[in-house]
């Protein structure tokens, strides 16, 4: 879950990380809260807001608030504009980076810092990044601090508020199950002080029953992707016009990818799971009329699950709930011949092969 | 041969008393696995399918001379539990349970290599040895023995292409779940390294997908290392960047993850790529 600058900035101020003083800012009374110039930066969930338009400095009280209408509600790739951070303008010195991250190779914490801050990381030439990997059973030792924080080659007191940042953070990254805490920039003040000008905080989603405090406001997901994970049901949207429902990731992926060969467009991916519950079939297919695609295809394999088990749940929800487009089924494994006369008896088209039932669900969405 | 599971595991089930555990034991003991005893906290003295259950790893240990585990139970336990066998001396757990917070996954796959032990998972399906023994979840239907050794990072996905193989007539030593989380215990490299030394092992499948560099490593491993024939099946070539697809480990992120650097990775690793899942037999078939 991506937390909005925002919420970052609150997880950071209870680990005693320094921020610019702000606050969200919605009207006048707010804008008059603060000691200009005053930053009015839009909550969304990407990064380059700067040149999209999404943050913008004002001077005095009434410029801020014609930057505040401008930014609300305003279009930013997608996201529209509802919460506005406003913060008082930090005297910066110099510009750092740093970031706890998820090494998924090595298995453990990954400590990145850099001197150049400020711009997107990807750009950085990678000599100019410095890796500390932590053991997760040892945890962050000063070692790890000094070895870090010496590379980026600072002044004595600067170096000392750098390292208590670094502490900090880590122990932020563990208690919160974070899979990515970033700092860019993380600057030095004219004062000679370590503030997070930026935050992004993303809390992994499987650790959230234990983190009651975490308000779950999951910002990247559409409408229909959050119903369905309030459901517990596997719903990405994407861009094309075809509605896979598969049983297992993998297999959904590969379908999608099946379709694209015979140049069909995904615009729905489901993974069914290893369930055969009737109800999450209901939800499934619920779900899936939401979504509006042109046609639904259906991949299943059964192992565990018993193909015709699935077929009739299938056919039930079809039969009393109807559906109005054509649902092309490829069906393989556990008593598939079975499910295959279900899901012809509930008016199904039923495919051979992944090929073939790729193919008609291609043609079929194409009009032909 | 096999790799990493034979005849030899006496398999202890953690999260033994639940409708998967019952089941699931039952469909081991099907297969032939040498399933000697069940853990739930509190029901110590039952039987599940005539396997004896203990309250604690230890004391199941120290009965059954188990040697293996494989973890059923829910996610919030399942730290706990990896650890309590690990320090009962159990030398190979598998993990089937999936939504494990990943920082739980890190310590306790560290805390596996400290004791020198095999961990599979976690959110795998487990791991089979045809004709020697099961421990996990795949259906025992789709295994025939033979010598084709396959390591994926999906479950129905692997069972499609496992079938596929078997209804070609073609049977595999040992079919390897290793999860679809980003943190996993056993990795392609380490499948690949034993499938190497397995005298009957003559040819390996990968099943791969987005997310991590896993198939990247793995293909500069086969360059240096692998003599035997590579297969491989990547999934999630049209999956767009920055979505979580399915598995908590398939999401393309910060650039990184492509199915198109990992098809480009194998290509130049002289791995043998199949179009769509089914195809895979098809090229396995005209290599034997």
């Amino acid at each position: 879950m991506k937390l909005f600058e925002y919420r970052g900035k609150e997880l950071f101020k209870k680990y005693d990380i320094s921020v610019p003083k702000g606050g969200l800012v919605e009207n006048k009374k707010d804008l008059s809260k603060y000691t200009y110039p005053l930053i009015l930066k839009a909550q969304v969930p990407i990064g380059g807001r700067g040149k999209a338009g999404g943050i913008k400095s004002a001077d005095n009280i009434n410029e801020a608030k014609e930057n505040l209408n401008k930014i609300m509600g305003m279009d930013l790739r997608g996201y529209k504009v509802g919460k506005v951070l406003g913060e008082e303008k930090a005297d910066i010195k110099e510009e750092l980076y740093l970031s706890i991250s998820l090494d998924r190779t090595r298995r453990m914490p990954l400590i990145m810092a850099s001197s150049e801050g400020g711009m997107d990381i990807e750009s950085v030439p990678d000599n100019k990044i410095y890796k500390e990997w932590i053991n997760p059973l040892i945890g962050l030792q000063p070692f790890n601090i000094r070895s870090i924080v010496r590379k980026l080659r600072l002044e004595k007191d600067e170096s000392k508020q750098v390292s208590k940042v670094l502490y900090k953070v880590y122990r932020l990254f563990r208690d919160y199950d974070c899979e990515l805490v970033e700092i860019n920039p993380l600057v030095i003040t004219a004062d000679k002080n370590a503030m997070a000008i930026d935050s992004k905080v993303i809390i992994n989603d499987d650790s959230l029953f234990r983190h009651k405090d975490i308000i779950p406001e999951d910002v990247e997901l559409t409408p229909l992707e959050k119903d369905a994970k309030d459901k517990g049901i596997s719903f990405v949207q994407l861009g094309g016009d075809i509605g896979v429902i598969a049983n297992g990731a993998g297999l959904t992926m590969a379908t999608l990818d099946a379709l694209n060969h015979f140049k069909g467009e995904g615009g729905v991916f489901l993974d069914l799971g290893g369930t055969d519950d009737p109800e999450k079939v209901k939800q499934a297919f619920g779900l899936m009329k939401k979504a509006k695609p042109k046609v639904i295809f259906l991949n299943l394999f059964g192992g565990i699950t018993k193909c015709d088990t699935v077929a009739k749940g299938v056919k039930a929800v079809i039969t009393k709930e109807g559906i109005d487009c054509p649902v092309i089924t490829r069906i393989k494994g556990m008593n598939e011949e079975k499910a295959k006369d279900i899901l012809k008896d509930a008016g199904l088209i039923t495919a051979t092969t992944l090929q073939d039932a790729a193919q008609q669900s291609s043609d079929l969405a194409e009009g032909k | 041969m096999s790799i990493f599971v034979d005849e030899k595991n006496k398999v202890i089930v953690q999260g033994a008393t639940g409708h998967q555990g019952v089941f699931h034991i039952g469909e081991m003991l099907n297969f032939g696995t040498d399933v000697v005893a069940g853990v739930t906290p509190g029901k110590g003295g039952e039987k599940v399918k005539n396997t004896p259950i203990f309250d604690t790893v230890q004391e199941g240990v120290d009965k059954t001379n188990a040697n293996t585990s494989l973890v059923l139970v829910p996610a919030r336990f399942a730290k706990d539990a990896v650890f309590e066998a690990l320090d009962a001396g159990i030398k190979t757990v598998v993990v089937i349970t999936e939504n494990i917070p990943f920082h739980d996954a890190m310590e306790f796959v560290h805390y596996a290599k400290y004791k020198d032990a095999v961990l599979i998972g976690p959110n795998c399906p487990g791991i089979a040895s045809p004709g020697k023994t099961k421990i996990g979840i795949l259906p025992g239907s789709i295994f025939k023995k033979g010598n084709i050794g396959v390591a994926s990072r999906s479950g129905t996905l692997t069972y499609e292409i496992v079938n596929s193989l078997k209804e070609k007539g073609i049977g595999q030593s040992t079919c390897v779940g290793l999860g679809g989380d980003p943190i996993i215990g056993t990795t392609f490299i380490d499948s690949l390294e034993a499938f190497e030394q397995d005298k009957d092992t003559k040819a390996v499948v990968l099943v791969g997908e987005i997310g991590g560099t896993a198939e990247e490593d793995a293909a500069e491993y086969i360059t240096e290392y692998i003599s035997k024939p590579v297969f491989a099946f990547i999934a999630g070539r049209t999956a767009p960047s920055g979505k979580r697809m399915g598995h908590a480990g398939a999401i393309i992120a910060r650039g990184k993850g492509t199915a198109a650097s990992k098809i480009k990775a194998f290509e130049k690793a002289d791995v043998k790529l199949a179009k769509f899942p089914t195809d895979v037999a098809d090229l396995v078939e005209e290599y034997v």
